[in-house]
């Protein structure tokens, strides 16, 4: 049991990187990898929604839009999955909100360090991507929860990494139509080719 | 007139939305490995962005703006849920390999970014026009990336064999990098620098 947990946990974060294997979250991640600091700010706001949203979409999708979840409700025929969509980016929406005005009451520092990246984080495709993957895999909660935390950890790994290297690629003569969003692609491939070598392994 | 051409013709290569402004990159390489997902995603993403824009511009003036973003999300939202209904019903098949990734249209940048920064102070026509050319600046670099992918990785366009693999008894050995994640973001790469050495005002320091 705990084998297949943790067999989730370490193939999302390193196999299944969210950001270096299915592309997502790309434009923040592209945008905002200048610096280690801001990098690292950024991943960690990243994992926090990741590991409340993908549970909660997990309790939403279950209990009321799948076929026949409305059971206990009494209405076993109806189907609700085309609002499927609509519902995850509107509790996104809702938990980062809730999120800013918890952490702006009781951990103001955080809530300082993070500033504009929680509010952007709504519109980052690595938090619905990860709710419409649970959707599609068929989670059930405690793999949910795992795998929220799992993919918050490979992203913010892969963007902390991207910074460390553009941090030190400020020193290198890098050809004039090559330089910054360029190179920065070019640097983003290098980086997933070396990802996959995990990708063999099985779990 | 002219501002309608240049609203359609500008974002293709002078501003083009992943290769300058940035956006919409997250749903944009991983449907490259095939031209057939690359074209139906570009006509998904032309719909949704030129959709969104006309409405969101339709409803510009009754919209107080503290609730801009989620009634812009809500059309957007709508407008993804219409064509990922759409492809499930005709284009089954299609729409299993895209599988997230139509949905996560609602996410793409370009959308919101245009609907924002655009259609938000313009005139629906206008607004419509604009989004049609940004979601074609879009295909332009998916197109070019799917095409490459797929002749270089599997010898085939379109499904149709051009280049001979040597499995098959042909001449031409199949490049598998090209099917993996890396080297989508290597083309792009390599796009953004061909379209920076033709056009150097767009060089960054």
């Amino acid at each position: 049991m705990f084998e297949h947990y943790l067999g989730i946990f370490l193939t999302s974060i390193f196999i299944e990187n969210l950001a270096l294997a299915f592309f997502l979250g790309m434009c923040t991640f592209l945008a905002v990898s200048q610096r280690v600091s801001t990098a690292a700010g950024l991943g960690l706001a990243v994992i926090v929604v990741q590991a409340i949203t993908i549970p909660v979409n997990n309790l939403i999708y279950r209990y009321v839009l799948q076929e026949g979840a409305l059971a206990w409700a009494g209405l076993p025929n109806v189907d609700l999955t085309f609002l499927g969509l609509i519902t995850y980016i509107g509790v996104i929406a809702a938990m980062v909100q809730i999120l800013e005005m918890a952490l702006d009451k009781y951990v103001p520092k955080l809530y300082n360090a993070l500033g504009i990246f929680l509010p952007l984080i709504t519109v980052n495709c690595a938090i619905l991507g990860g709710s419409l993957f649970m959707v599609e895999r068929d989670y059930n909660f405690p793999e949910s929860c795992v795998y929220g935390v799992g993919s918050g950890v490979g992203w913010a790994l892969a963007i902390i990494g991207l910074a460390g290297i553009r941090e030190r690629m400020k020193y290198s003569n890098v050809p004039p139509g090559l330089r910054g969003l360029g190179i920065t692609f070019v640097t983003v491939g290098l980086m997933a080719m070396a990802f996959m070598l995990f990708s063999g392994i099985q779990l | 007139m002219s501002s309608y051409r240049k609203a359609l013709l500008e974002p293709i290569f002078d501003n083009n939305p992943i290769g300058l402004q940035v956006l919409g990159i997250c749903s944009a390489l991983a449907v490259t490995t095939k031209l057939e997902t690359a074209v139906v995603m570009s006509l998904a993403v032309i719909f949704v962005t030129s959709c969104a824009s006309l409405f969101v511009s339709v409803i510009r003036n009754h919209m107080p703006s503290s609730i801009r973003i989620i009634a812009q999300m809500t059309v957007i939202a709508s407008l993804v849920i219409i064509a990922d209904q759409f492809l499930k019903a005709y284009m089954y098949d299609i729409s299993k390999q895209l599988s997230v990734f139509v949905g996560l249209i609602i996410t793409n940048c370009i959308v919101l970014g245009r609907t924002e920064g655009f259609a938000l102070k313009n005139p629906p026509g206008l607004s419509f026009i604009d989004g049609i050319g940004n979601g074609l600046g879009y295909a332009v670099v998916l197109l070019f990336v799917a095409t490459i992918r797929e002749l270089l990785g599997t010898g085939k366009l379109y499904g149709l064999t051009v280049l001979k693999l040597t499995r098959d008894g042909g001449w031409y050995p199949a490049n598998g990098l090209m099917l993996l994640a890396p080297s989508a973001f290597i083309l792009i790469g390599l796009f953004i620098w061909a379209v920076r050495t033709w056009k150097p005002e767009q060089v960054e320091d």
